[in-house]
């Protein structure tokens, strides 16, 4: 950004208070949908997860974006910097992710389908 | 590329220190890397977790159930509430030291100082409010009997609006006469070790059901049609008594009256090292908010420290996000 190449900063009063608008109301949002749990959401599933799981999910995401992008202030270093950070983190996570859940869910589908119950 | 001249004039000048790769000091990419690699090992321990979870989705106990307490809101069911209090009280945290960075840019001292010490009160809270929360998980409020299969049975009752409420054991538990005592090496010659005995014993348990016609056994398992645990008939819960072998009261790393055991520990260590790191993050906010005072960034004309000990707080908040997600909301 324009800001930090010349040595001087201008205030970022502004940018830091709508963050923190932003964040507490998706943590309200969150907390809003926890409760009330509405069936059109907890009751279907994509990809046996359910909605309600996938909304909270993603807005997690959104809260990570801004709190880096805006607090630890990515927004205004090098690109290169942004994606080592970013890059490695993403695939790695992902990858993690995807390896356990699908190792958990075919162990749970064992311990139920066949007569193994505590040999895992 | 500079690393293919040869000359010694601009290798010195690449590799000979005051170089910042990427735009960012040396001091600040190290708080990257350790930031990069903290925030995996947060996700090993999460997707741990998770696996852990899928694993027992059928039976894994329901948030909601388990963190039910607020602050001066005595037998008040309130889920999340708290929970998301402590959010706020980080991301408020989070906010007053992006403030104090945001003054070191101006090289206003008193306002850094100002915002440091809000932040580091901010940390405090959070600390505080976290054990808490440990207080009631580990020392529970209903009780609930442990079978021989490792598995936790509630005991419900149904309340006016025709759900099904938790009862605690002590409440409709018998008192049979026995003769066992509770020693220690102060009041037994001979005795060595013992576990304490626990407040009640499965019999006085399953009287105290036998005996109380409208209490029920909730079992861990989940209804995949209502997404609710689902609950004992009558009869079914006087059979099911029988295979008890321990009354639970809170939970530890062995034992856990809210379901299963594992959820416990994995609520115990996430959160503990997550704590850890809240509680570090405060130690090194009041050193350096302590250079802030005796002038030591002034007089370097640069905040910069601040700001790395900024990236860490932020960092905190940033992983206590996904713990509020899966703990307490998925």
């Amino acid at each position: 950004m324009a800001h930090d190449t010349h040595g001087h900063h201008e205030s970022n009063l502004k940018r830091i208070w709508t963050v923190f608008g932003i964040l507490s109301a998706i943590t309200i949002v969150e907390v809003i949908f926890g409760i009330a749990k509405p069936e059109v959401l907890f009751m279907n599933s994509l990809f046996r997860l359910n909605l309600l799981n996938w909304l909270f999910i993603i807005l997690t995401v959104v809260k990570a974006y801004y709190i880096m992008w805006a607090f630890m202030h990515l927004e205004g270093e090098k690109s290169s910097l942004r994606w080592s950070i970013v890059a490695p983190l993403v695939f790695l996570i992902i990858y993690l992710v995807f390896i356990l859940l699908i190792e958990g869910n075919y162990i749970f589908d064992v311990f139920h389908e066949s007569q193994y119950k505590w040999i895992f | 590329m500079a690393a293919t001249v040869t000359s010694t004039a601009t290798t010195g000048k690449t590799w000979d220190g005051g170089n910042e790769p990427m735009g960012a000091s040396y001091g600040k990419m190290m708080m990257w890397f350790f930031i990069v690699s903290d925030a995996l090992t947060f996700s090993g321990f999460l997707a741990a977790y998770g696996f852990s979870r899928f694993k027992f989705i059928g039976t894994w106990p329901i948030a909601d159930e388990v963190f039910t307490h607020f602050p001066f809101m005595h037998g008040v069911e309130a889920p999340m509430y708290y929970v998301a209090l402590m959010t706020f009280i980080l991301i408020f945290s989070s906010v007053t030291m992006v403030l104090a960075v945001d003054a070191g840019h101006h090289l206003k001292k008193t306002k850094v100082a100002i915002y440091m010490v809000l932040t580091i009160i901010g940390g405090f809270i959070f600390l505080g409010s976290q054990a808490w929360e440990w207080k009631n998980f580990i020392g529970g409020e209903f009780g609930a009997v442990e079978t021989k299969g490792g598995s936790i049975l509630q005991f419900v009752e149904k309340n006016a609006e025709g759900e099904y409420k938790r009862v605690a054991v002590a409440d409709f538990a018998a008192h049979l006469p026995t003769s066992r005592v509770d020693k220690t090496r102060s009041n037994g010659i001979w005795f060595e070790d013992a576990p304490a005995l626990p407040e009640f014993t499965v019999e006085e348990v399953a009287e105290g059901l036998i005996a109380h016609p409208n209490v029920v056994i909730r079992t861990e398992t989940i209804d995949l049609n209502t997404k609710k645990k689902v609950v004992l008939t009558r009869d079914a819960s006087l059979e099911a008594i029988k295979g008890g072998t321990l009354y639970v009261k809170g939970a530890n790393l062995e034992h856990n009256e809210y379901g299963h055991k594992l959820f416990a520990d994995f609520f115990f260590f996430i959160t503990g090292f997550h704590g850890f790191h809240v509680f570090s993050g405060v130690m090194i906010n009041i050193i350096i908010f302590l250079n802030v005072i005796y002038g030591t960034y002034e007089k370097r004309k640069s905040y910069e420290m601040v700001e790395k000990v900024g990236l860490y707080w932020h960092f905190v908040d940033l992983v206590w996000v996904f713990v509020f997600t899966f703990f307490y909301l998925v």
